[in-house]
């Protein structure tokens, strides 16, 4: 069942078109993550669904009802939507307990089992329901935040960049808490992130925007092993992109030969291969190691390939590695996806930082 | 006039740039703008009606009243009185701050509160408890010593905020590499205190151009007595508004001074508190002579004043305690405050929301205008708006309405200031968040809104309160006949030289503004 269907929604500001057309359904109980560079839309679009905002057009139902559609919007109060902003935003005059019961009718404000619930939920000590969001840590009011969000069992749940105020080290873990809440309470979630990392690791469907344009949608292994484009592809992970002549299913490139995942009409295409793709080894086409970025767990190889080819990034694994300088020979593992090309020369490009883990 | 700190560009809501950066898209709410406008038109009446008058009269005309030697004496006047009182309120309010804050020195909590009660005591109180004990303080020496005295705390509590926020690392740093500590001091420590020992001068700068009471009972004529006693004799003479006029333009540039200096008072401070404190500077065998030195300043400007008002109290009690009369005034002034309150906050909100919630050129602008009262003297206040309800609103004339909007303009950057910051602490997405959890517009109100603005509201309205029960010059031209105040009675009796008759009226004054001055104090502290 479809929780939530979004039909050609557009918005601008003034004369600056944010939203240009979007469609987006996202199925019951699952979680959906909205991928996007900063300036894309996806916190518009969030606000749209919250009904914090109007859209110009298009139309936007929970379930089977219509939220919003010509012209005629339930406002935001009446659409039984949670909402997790960033920096969670607890209301500071309230103590945790009053922040989580907010949402409830008068009667139930009082009762203490909800609330010691929800905590549980969200993986929080019941000591903290007397706190006030001050004695909290960053992490702990995120969670408060959930909690508020789904006390009154909100038909979904939107969430706008809920971890990026968070550093590093709370974030991995409040993020698994959050996933892990909103599967157990069978909630339907969207989430709207910039990091690909959050978005491939948690969503059930990822939905990359760009522009104000949905580019894509899919499950994120699908997302990451067959981008829709190269933009997409270098934009959901590291990616090695090459000119290549498709002939048979076979990709010829710099790399030499490598099987091209369907469908590969025949002719001059740009290939998309992944640094954990390329294996270095005793065969293959060679090249030289100009630089090495150890991370411990695994590293990333900056490698021109001879003679005078373009430089390409192979990810590896940590022990072991070639010393720069050295020439080695690559050999490219499991299928290639490619994108098509009709004019001119394929440009070749890596993208230019390696993240240190994903 | 008001110790009130000037609008800071700096300070943005919170809740993050990105749905603020969204809102400020969007245009302003009409009827938001449309209140704002008019509030900040109501602020601005004092300077457009002196800025029209001025340009009205002609050149010709403007030359004759304002080159006459007459003029000559009391630009003299002011100008030294304002400048030597400027310069010797800096000198010892930086050097109680630093004794307080940075030295050893015995019973500084003690110290710390004495320094700032004179605050608590009207100028025109501290003057009658001087004049009424010696006659020898009239003339200008007397009236130096005597605003000095009223308005040195004025740079003190900047100052000694300053130094409390200053990183005891950049002196550690400073002695580190070979210099003293009185070097240390005047190379690093004293560059960073400039901007609020400047500050805070400026502020007794503007306080003293407006100064009238004080003034007035010492016989030192400066611009602003000769304003009210031209407009005594000759009645809203063109003089007076002339007079008004240069006055205005004194305090302007004081205030643009003040608002330049505010832009580079930020970056002076670093972080919001230093992680330790800083060492204390032993004063060893000088403790007692600096000891005996506050303990001369408190008796200036603490013992005299207070000493005389008791003394007067127990010697006027004998003879006649009009409890009667007490009562109704209290009641007066109380009511009369209670509704400047009212009314200021109100004319505040739509402003202070404006700026703060939908940020823009529009909205400086307007908030801008409101702080105008930090500039304008009372006298230059009421002269405007007795001239134009004389002109146009006849009906209005020494009215009560009329007298609660000129508190109104006088006192409206308190409110601004504490409102502001406030609504400042609400981000808009916490409506969102109400709103998303089901609340309704009104529900958001009650629930969200008001419980957060309620104490910025409070002390807003307060710190108005406590400005008005106290107000002087606005009150005695703007108050209807037969309404009398504290301060008015005060007055009354005070200038028929009946000490002891004047001196109940002053002593309620200082206890009603002892919280005021406790309000300021922890404002100050929190600000910096």
């Amino acid at each position: 069942m479809t929780a939530l269907t979004v039909r050609g929604v557009t918005k601008s500001f003034g004369s600056v078109p944010v939203l240009e057309g979007i469609d987006l359904d996202v199925p019951a109980e699952s979680f959906t993550a909205v991928l996007g560079p900063s300036g894309c839309g996806k916190t518009t679009l969030l606000r749209l669904i919250a009904g914090f905002d109007d859209p110009d057009g298009g139309t936007i139902s929970f379930g089977g009802e219509t939220v919003y559609g010509d012209g005629r919007a339930v406002p935001a109060q009446r659409r039984r939507v949670g909402y997790v902003p960033q920096e969670g935003a607890l209301f500071p005059h309230l103590d945790v307990a009053a922040n989580i019961t907010f949402g409830l009718p008068r009667r139930a404000r009082a009762s203490r089992d909800r609330v010691a619930e929800l905590l549980e939920l969200v993986g929080l000590d019941a000591a903290v329901a007397g706190r006030h969001p001050h004695q909290l840590s960053g992490g702990q009011q995120q969670r408060v935040a959930l909690a508020r969000a789904l006390a009154p069992r909100p038909s979904i749940v939107l969430l706008d960049e809920p971890f990026s105020s968070l550093d590093a080290g709370l974030r991995e873990g409040t993020r698994r808490a959050v996933a892990q809440a909103l599967r157990a309470a069978r909630a339907t979630a969207v989430l709207v992130t910039h990091d690909q990392g959050e978005a491939l690791s948690l969503a059930d469907q990822v939905a990359v925007m760009r522009a104000g344009r949905l580019v894509q949608l899919d499950a994120p292994a699908t997302l990451y092993r067959s981008p829709r484009d190269a933009a997409v592809a270098r934009f959901v992970g590291e990616a090695v992109l090459l000119p290549a002549t498709i002939s048979g299913g076979v990709a010829s490139c710099a790399l030499g030969d490598v099987a091209a995942r369907e469908p590969a009409p025949d002719g001059p295409a740009e290939i998309l291969v992944r640094p954990e793709q390329i294996l270095l080894g005793a065969t293959g086409v060679r090249a030289r190691v100009t630089d090495v970025s150890y991370f411990g767990h695994d590293a990333a190889v900056r490698l021109d390939l001879l003679p005078g080819g373009p430089a390409v990034t192979a990810r590896v694994h940590g022990h072991d590695l070639p010393a720069p300088g050295t020439e080695v020979r690559l050999t490219v593992t499991g299928d290639a996806p490619s994108f098509p090309v009709t004019t001119g020369a394929v440009p070749v490009t890596t993208s230019a930082e390696v993240p240190a883990a994903r | 006039m008001t110790l009130t700190t000037a609008p800071s560009t700096a300070s943005r809501p919170g809740g993050g740039a990105r749905p603020s950066s969204r809102r400020r898209r969007r245009r302003y709410p009409r009827a938001l703008l449309a209140t704002s406008t008019l509030v900040t038109l109501i602020a601005l009446i004092p300077l457009i009606f002196v800025a029209v008058y001025t340009v009205g009269v002609g050149w010709d005309e403007a030359l004759r009243l304002l080159v006459r030697p007459r003029i000559g004496e009391l630009l003299w006047n002011t100008t030294r009185l304002a400048l030597a009182c400027m310069a010797l309120s800096a000198v010892i309010g930086t050097g109680a701050a630093w004794l307080v804050e940075r030295s050893d020195l015995p019973g500084r909590r003690i110290w710390n509160v004495l320094l700032v009660v004179p605050l608590a005591i009207p100028a025109f109180v501290n003057s009658f408890g001087w004049v009424s004990v010696t006659a020898a303080v009239e003339g200008y020496g007397g009236a130096l010593l005597i605003v000095t005295m009223s308005y040195f705390p004025l740079v003190y509590l900047p100052v000694s905020a300053a130094l409390r926020g200053l990183d005891p690392a950049l002196e550690e740093t400073a002695n580190a590499l070979g210099n003293g500590r009185w070097r240390t001091f005047t190379r690093v420590v004293l560059p960073q205190l400039r901007p609020a020992m400047l500050g805070g001068a400026l502020l007794v700068g503007l306080h003293l151009l407006a100064e009238f009471g004080a003034l007035q009972m010492l016989r030192f004529p400066t611009f602003t007595t000769a304003i009210y006693d031209q407009y005594r004799s000759t009645f809203n003479g063109p003089a007076a508004n002339m007079l008004a006029g240069v006055l205005v333009l004194c305090c302007l540039l004081l205030l643009l001074g003040e608002l330049r200096l505010r832009g580079q008072a930020r970056y002076a401070r670093l972080g919001a508190g230093s992680p330790r404190p800083a060492a204390r500077a032993r004063l060893g065998i000088v403790t007692v002579p600096v000891l005996l030195a506050l303990a001369a300043l408190i008796t200036l400007a603490l013992g005299v004043p207070l000493g005389s008002l008791a003394h007067w109290l127990i010697t006027g009690s004998s003879t006649a305690f009009p409890v009667d009369t007490l009562l109704t005034t209290t009641a007066t002034s109380v009511g009369l405050a209670a509704a400047a309150a009212l009314v200021t906050s109100l004319l505040a909100l739509p402003v202070a929301w404006l700026c703060v919630r939908h940020p823009g050129r529009a909205s400086t602008l307007l908030e801008r205008g409101t702080y105008f009262g930090n500039a304008l003297p009372g006298i230059v206040v009421a002269l405007a708006l007795v001239t134009i309800s004389i002109r146009y609103t006849e009906t209005l004339y020494q009215t009560v309405p009329l007298l609660v909007i000129g508190y109104a303009i006088l006192f409206l950057p308190r409110a601004m200031v504490s409102l502001r910051a406030a609504i400042a602490q609400v981000p808009p997405v916490l409506d969102d968040v109400a709103h998303a959890l089901g609340a309704t517009r009104t529900g958001t109100l009650w629930r969200v809104t008001l419980p957060l603005i309620a104490r910025g509201l409070g002390a807003g309205a307060a710190l108005v309160f406590l400005a008005a029960v106290t107000e002087l010059t606005a009150t005695l031209l703007l108050s209807p006949t037969g309404t009398e105040t504290l301060a008015t009675e005060f007055w009354a009796n005070s200038s028929n030289i009946e000490y002891g008759a004047a001196a109940p009226y002053a002593a309620l004054m200082v206890l009603i503004s002892a919280p005021a001055t406790y309000l300021l104090t922890r404002e100050a502290r929190n600000s910096r």
